[in-house]
């Protein structure tokens, strides 16, 4: 690719991140509609927690805070990890909605630049959304973040981001290929992919094909990485292998998914279906 | 980089040959159930469009309009055949293509909650530009369509119809295309609006030098604004010349009939008997 070449794609690429801002903007009622969810659905995860000891449950409170640790980093994990997916899933979706998704593969773009834009901008996003949630989190329930190494598990954060976006990518043509059913699809895999990941409990406790199923899933790779950060103050050789292995998933999933999408784009076209609304 | 001016290449805008679009129509699957026909929207169609000319595709709903423009646009694969737009393959060099054309279609698609200026600049990002000057194109543009400037940061779902398609207009124009693909532009518009876009196709041709293919059904639209007509009946040619030769070819005891008289001679029927036996792909 040349270096003018490039450019056009960077600066489309800044179209794609300012046409998410404006969007956003333009929606702002309707995230912070989302963002008041999130953040509803992610206390009660913690008060949860709490409310074992009241049912006697659990009586040392030591262990309790553990548990309401380990419960609440699956909900704010699930909650950013779920918000990019969604976002780059809906990418085609929200399109079709609109009634721009012709335009937008008519431009002279790569469809690189446009799904790692959508991507990209999903990502600043989700980690502005899950920082507050997050703020709100340690001021309610006084977490005690002592035991946490911050930076490995930020480590794991940013390597979790790239298979994410190559499952986001390879969900997203669903929507493309099946006009009236893809975006039923999407919440499928979404919601499998909160069952297998062993976001609120060890993947461990799930029947065998569900466990097989979460070996493969990028997720449960992220929140392993994540709590031994976080709770066992695990160093980043430590939590190397997790972010490996998400590295490597992310180097096969991105190309992988922009192959396929490129195979579905055809299809689509060969079948008419961009133009179909559902 | 910039879009590529095409308008100086020797190979004529727009060249097809036998190209054939069927689609597949949903519907009974089951054994016992009577099978359903595919929907032939374009058959074996040839077509040359010559660079700078306006050109007009007159055909009733079903007729294949909007498909041959999907084509063009890479938007649809054809089944078969070749379409090349400047000499470059519709489907094998489509990113080359792509450089080229810009569509009007008869819904203006817009992200409605964003506003005109969103929306252009966005566009403008994808066709390269978006710097500094954008802004005063914009401002430009849309005043140069009758468009006030307090529309331009309102959200495009607050603008009339007719305000909405000048403003698919203007992005067309932002990014200076080749070929300009329009697909019944004025189509649902009050008479004034209508009057306002065909005005502004005019323009394109003058000062843009853009070549431009537009889809109508409007018969008076396609005698007053293009050169050239090709009418398509079944997504086939039925007849195609200028305007002034279409009318020449079926005088009558002296009088030279309107284009509508023409289409009406040469199908056997109007537009709008047309219109209601119509399939679903245009």
């Amino acid at each position: 690719m040349t270096v003018s070449a490039l450019r056009w794609e960077a600066n489309a690429f800044v179209g794609f991140l300012e046409r998410q801002k404006n969007l956003y903007k333009r929606y702002w009622a309707w995230e912070m509609v989302w963002v008041l969810y999130t953040l509803v659905t992610t206390l009660s995860i913690g008060y949860l927690a709490s409310g074992l000891n009241s049912i006697g449950m659990h009586e040392d409170p030591g262990k309790l805070q553990a548990v309401q640790l380990y419960l609440l980093i699956g909900a704010l994990l699930w909650s950013y990890l779920s918000m990019v997916f969604v976002e780059v899933a809906w990418t085609i979706s929200w399109e079709r909605w609109e009634g721009t998704i012709e335009y937008t593969m008519m431009a002279p773009v790569k469809r690189a630049t446009h799904l790692l834009g959508v991507s990209t901008f999903s990502i600043f996003y989700g980690l502005a959304r899950a920082t507050l949630i997050g703020a709100v989190i340690v001021l309610l329930f006084h977490i005690n973040l002592s035991h946490a190494n911050l930076l490995s598990g930020g480590l794991v954060l940013v390597a979790a981001t790239f298979p994410l976006i190559g499952l986001g990518i390879l969900t997203c043509l669903l929507p493309l290929l099946s006009p009236e059913k893809g975006d039923q699809m999407t919440v499928a895999v979404q919601g499998t992919l909160l069952l297998v990941s062993g976001v609120y409990y060890p993947v461990s406790v799930l029947p065998g094909p569900l466990q097989a199923l979460g070996l493969v899933s990028p997720l449960t790779y992220t929140l392993t990485g994540m709590r031994e950060a976080l709770l066992q103050n695990r160093g980043i050789v430590e939590t190397l292998p997790s972010i490996a292995l998400l590295l490597g998933m992310g180097i096969i999933l991105i190309p992988a998914g922009l192959w396929i999408f490129g195979l579905a784009e055809q299809r689509a076209k060969r079948l008419g279906l961009l133009k179909r609304s559902g | 980089m910039a879009i590529q001016p095409a308008t100086q290449m020797n190979s004529p805008a727009i060249e097809m040959r036998g190209i054939s679009k069927r689609f597949r129509r949903t519907g009974a699957r089951l054994p016992w159930q009577k099978p359903v026909s595919d929907k032939v929207a374009l058959a074996a169609l040839d077509l040359t469009v010559a660079t700078g000319a306006i050109t007009g595709v007159i055909g009733p709903n079903g007729s294949g309009k909007s498909t041959l423009i999907r084509i063009l646009a890479t938007l649809t694969v054809p089944d078969s055949g070749t379409a090349r737009v400047f000499g470059c393959d519709v489907v094998e060099d489509a990113a080359q293509v792509r450089r080229f054309i810009n569509r009007v279609s008869v819904e203006a698609a817009f992200f409605k909650e964003m506003s005109p200026w969103e929306n252009m600049l966005y566009t403008a990002r994808l066709y390269g530009s978006g710097g500094g000057d954008t802004r005063d194109r914009v401002e430009k543009s849309l005043h140069r369509l009758g468009l006030p400037l307090s529309t331009l940061d309102r959200p495009m779902k607050q603008l009339s119809r007719g305000q909405q398609q000048k403003v698919a207009i203007a992005r067309s124009f932002l990014t200076s295309p080749s070929l300009l693909l329009m697909d019944e532009p004025t189509t649902g518009l009050d008479p004034r609006s209508r009057r306002d876009v065909q005005e502004l196709v005019g323009t394109l041709r003058t000062e843009h030098g853009a070549t431009v293919l537009l889809s109508t059904h409007d018969l008076r639209e396609a005698e007053t604004l293009c050169d050239y007509v090709i009418i398509l009946e079944r997504g086939a040619v039925l007849a195609e010349g200028t305007p002034a030769a279409l009318r020449a070819r079926h005088e009558l005891d002296g009088v030279v009939p309107s284009l509508e008289d023409v289409y009406l001679r040469i199908s056997g029927k109007s537009l709008e008997e047309d219109e209601e036996e119509g399939g679903e792909e245009g």
